[in-house]
């Protein structure tokens, strides 16, 4: 969650599966805006607006348990070029 | 710190080995750390050491004349590289980089006839880790030569197309790679290759695509 003047605006953030995390770390370790950081033995996201959605998190995790998952729309001129 | 033995016993080269052999091995390891972002090996040069991971992860790739990047592999703790060169006498193959802090166990091009000729196990195991990384390789050369990856994930990004809300599962490069039937690798590469077409656009966590009939050209769906 971020703010931009008076609105408070949701932030879509990589997804953490508690259960398969086995808290090694590794994500955080290439983590590059700092967005991803270890509190006690869990990893978390924090710093929302930083994160670029490099995915290089969910590429470095050992059992899968961080999604960057992309939804997919299509731009309302679509098939107009 | 200093060279552990039980780290060493957990790579995959030096598995099996007695407590000799053990401590043959480990007067030829050196540890070397490095910081996120730095690189280990430049393609093209001498290959003089073989390394291991003991932590973190190490980005294996190649990058074309126009600046490119193909990830050949990710090798995390108990996996080497730069076997290859190390083994024939040539230069690096690819790139190795960091990805975070990592700390590696390397030995020296000169010292390995000796550990091979001290532990017959070893050359074994090597032959074991080349046969997994070729077969990798050769699946990696596969998608990238002779299937039509983009076309597929073309497909996928039509099938997944939502209107912004729940209806439809958002989906990782990893995800789309097992339903393309490729590995992870190529998917970067096949959305970056729609994405210069003008097919889609990628913006943070979201796939907009721009022009749909070209992105139904791609996929073999254009009638």
């Amino acid at each position: 969650m971020s703010t931009d003047g008076d609105r408070i605006v949701m932030v879509e953030m990589p997804g953490i599966d508690p259960e398969k995390c086995n808290g090694c770390g590794l994500c955080v370790d290439v983590c590059r805006c700092h967005a991803v950081v270890m509190v006690g033995n869990r990893v978390t996201i924090i710093n929302t607006k930083l994160c670029g959605w490099c995915a290089l998190c969910e590429m470095v995790c050992p059992t899968d348990a961080i999604r960057c998952a992309y939804e997919i729309v299509v731009e309302e001129r679509s098939g107009k070029k | 710190m200093a060279v552990q033995e039980e780290l060493i016993k957990s790579i995959v080269y030096f598995s099996h080995l007695g407590p000799d052999e053990l401590t043959s091995v480990q007067r030829f390891v050196f540890e070397k750390t490095v910081e996120r972002g730095g690189i280990i090996l430049f393609e093209g040069e001498p290959a003089e050491v073989l390394y291991f991971v003991i932590s973190g992860v190490v980005k294996i790739y190649k990058t074309s004349t126009d600046g490119k990047e193909q990830i050949l592999h990710l090798i995390r703790a108990g996996e080497s590289f730069n076997d290859v060169p190390v083994f024939n006498g040539g230069a690096n193959l690819a790139t190795a980089e960091a990805m975070g802090p990592v700390v590696l166990y390397g030995i020296k091009k000169t010292a390995l006839a000796t550990i091979l000729k001290d532990c017959p196990q070893v050359s074994l195991n090597i032959l074991r880790v080349l046969s997994e990384k070729m077969t990798r390789l050769v699946m990696l050369v596969e998608d990238l030569s002779f299937r039509h990856v983009t076309g597929r994930v073309a497909r996928i990004l039509l099938e997944y197309t939502g209107d912004g809300g729940a209806q439809r599962p958002r989906l990782t490069q990893q995800e789309m790679a097992a339903m393309a039937g490729t590995v992870r690798e190529v998917i970067g590469r096949a959305l970056k290759s729609l994405e210069k077409d003008g097919s889609v656009r990628i913006e943070r966590h979201r796939i907009i695509i721009t022009d749909k009939q070209s992105l139904q050209e791609t996929a073999g769906l254009a009638g």
